[in-house]
């Protein structure tokens, strides 16, 4: 689509007098990330599908909407809780969705290419490894939580249609809208994707492409395995497991600062209350710092490998 | 400024060694052969030269180092490394996209109008072409950057003899001036002798047999001797001697043609002939070596 405008048209043969700029990384690593694009459709398949499950979910579910909102035996509170709660669980399959995807894309990232060999051919271009890496790395770090709150904004959007015009058919007013608070959602889902899928989660996806780097076959077993070498290990050399805990705090407990709900899910009981805490703990740096590593290490892996 | 140099190139993979301390030099504007037998380390020289494998020694392509600074140096460096190396998923349009998309010297239009000339379309994915298609649209691709070197190892490997040809003739026709380099592997080698402007035997890890096809046709000469003869030719010292259509075919270094003349036919060696009485004569002095 957009060719070079460095080069001169119509005459290839003297193209090669004129020494062409170079292209700037912004735009290599812009067609790099286009390209796992192209490559991994599900990347935002998967969640559209996903999507459409849940707007079909929710047209059946807005039936039961009209006796929700004139339950007299809930408070307001209870009654809000109630009828926020199909945004929030369409937000969290959402979530899951991506991170699946995520997980799988990872895994293959950088051993696919090296399967099917076309490594070759991605080499014979001049795009170095660090930002093939990168921009593999781009996917879990940056366009999922992009894709992931883009779909879930825009299906909570007609979510809250759909209920608006079902209340309307019954003869009600849209009160619906002063009980959804559309964009406090959104904002608290951004805030949740940055800080918990990119910035908490990014040991586990520095982790993914380090072992996709590096293993021959079965990458998914070398994910796994090692971690639970360790954990054993640990046990058996001091009976402790601090390891199995910290797994445990990092991807069940949740980042610094959140509270464990009692009951109710909500996206702000799954995220950091507090920023300020958050970005200083050094629960976060720590995990930050080991996923840069690993990424370093998946760069300097991709130097050496060679097709499988 | 030779546009590759390599002095005492190794490369051992464990106990076994791919590179055996090869000395090399290729000008800018040749078209070098490489020729050896399988294991006989092309592939691994091939990858030292473009920065996909690290070795020792010294090695200078295009005055970089290509191992430190593949991406640098792929600005002006062109590969096909094998056949069937193209992503099996993308799109003739994708490729041709991705491609004008990060590499600074691709023409798309000479891209396009190479494979206007072929029944490749846009809208198809690698996956659903033919083998010899997924040649030609890799070609297509390679010849519309403008490169320095270009780095062919089996770029045929698989295809039938159409294609094959098919593939010389645009290399040659469309693609290669003088201020332009190609280093190529294969195993037809017949097919390849007349594009040559240089050829380089290689053998377990040595390089042995360099020469310029010009220095090979004044060189070498072929004999089909006439039987009555066949003792006064061997006394020209043959560097090797084989039997076709119940005659002897003796081949000579260096030995005046006039004089050959009178023992029987001469001619001009293929490369092929050459190859097999130069490895013959390697494993005959390695074997009177071990004795």
């Amino acid at each position: 689509m957009s060719t070079p405008s460095n080069t001169v048209p119509g005459s290839p043969l003297e193209s090669h007098v004129i020494a062409p700029a170079v292209i700037p990384a912004t735009r290599r690593m812009y067609w790099s990330v286009r390209r796992e694009l192209w490559e991994n459709r599900s990347l935002y398949l998967a969640p559209l599908a996903v999507a459409a499950l849940i707007l079909v979910a929710s047209l059946i579910g807005t039936i039961h909407l009209p006796g929700k909102l004139h339950d007299p035996s809930l408070d307001p509170a209870q009654q809000q809780e109630l009828i926020e709660q199909p945004y929030t669980f369409a937000a969290l399959l959402l979530m899951f969705t991506t991170f699946v995807v995520g997980v799988f894309y990872c895994v293959d990232a950088l051993q696919g290419e090296r399967r099917d060999r076309s490594i070759l051919f991605w080499k014979s271009l001049p795009v170095s490894d660090l930002m093939t890496v990168l921009s593999k790395a781009s996917i879990p770090f940056v366009v999922l939580p992009l894709v992931t709150f883009a779909v879930t904004v825009v299906t909570q959007g007609i979510m809250l249609l759909l209920g608006s015009a079902r209340l309307l058919g019954s003869g009600q007013s849209a009160t619906l809208w002063t009980h959804v608070s559309l964009f406090q959602m959104s904002v608290m889902l951004l805030y949740h994707l940055v800080a918990v899928h990119a910035l908490w989660w990014a040991p586990l996806w520095g982790w993914l492409l380090l072992v996709s780097a590096w293993a021959r076959r079965a990458a998914f077993l070398w994910v796994t395995l090692p971690l639970l070498a360790i954990g054993i290990l640990e046990k058996i050399a001091f009976n402790t497991s601090h390891f199995a805990a910290m797994l445990e705090y990092r991807f069940l407990g949740g980042p610094e600062g959140v509270a464990s709900s009692g009951n109710g899910i909500s996206m702000a009981s799954l995220t950091p209350a507090n920023p300020g805490h958050f970005l200083t703990s050094p629960g976060l740096w720590i995990g930050l710092a080991f996923a840069a590593a690993c990424l370093a290490a998946a760069v300097r892996l991709r130097h050496y490998r060679e097709p499988i | 400024m030779a546009c590759i140099e390599a002095r005492g190139l190794r490369k051992a993979f464990g106990t076994t060694i791919a590179l055996d301390g090869i000395d090399l030099r290729v000008e800018e504007g040749r078209i070098l052969g490489l020729i050896g037998p399988n294991g006989a380390g092309k592939t691994t020289a091939l990858n030292a030269i473009l920065g996909l494998t690290p070795y020792r020694g010294e090695l200078q392509v295009l005055g970089r180092d290509p191992w430190t600074e593949r991406d640098q140096l792929m600005r002006d460096v062109c590969f096909i490394a094998d056949v069937a190396v193209l992503p099996r998923w993308i799109r003739v349009s994708q490729a041709l996209d991705y491609v004008a998309g990060v590499h600074p010297r691709f023409d798309r239009a000479k891209a396009e109008s190479f494979l206007a000339k072929t029944a490749i379309r846009r809208a198809s994915k690698v996956r659903e072409l033919s083998k010899g298609m997924v040649a030609q649209l890799h070609l297509a691709l390679v010849m519309a950057i403008d490169a320095k070197l270009l780095v062919l190892d089996e770029p045929t490997l698989g295809l039938d003899i159409l294609y094959r040809k098919q593939f010389y003739d645009s290399l040659l026709n469309d693609y290669f001036d003088r201020s332009r380099t190609i280093v190529v592997t294969t195993h037809q080698v017949e097919e390849i002798q007349h594009v040559l402007t240089d050829v380089m035997f290689i053998n377990r890890g040595r390089i042995v047999f360099d020469r310029s096809m010009e220095e090979v046709e004044s060189r070498y000469l072929e004999v089909m001797v006439h039987p009555e003869q066949v003792a006064a030719a061997r006394a020209l010292k043959p560097m090797h001697e084989r039997q076709g259509l119940g005659r002897s075919i003796l081949l000579f270094d260096a030995v005046d043609r006039q004089q050959l003349a009178a023992l029987g036919d001469v001619r001009t060696p293929s490369i092929a002939d050459l190859f097999v009485a130069v490895l013959s004569n390697q494993s005959g002095a390695a074997q009177g070596g071990a004795r």
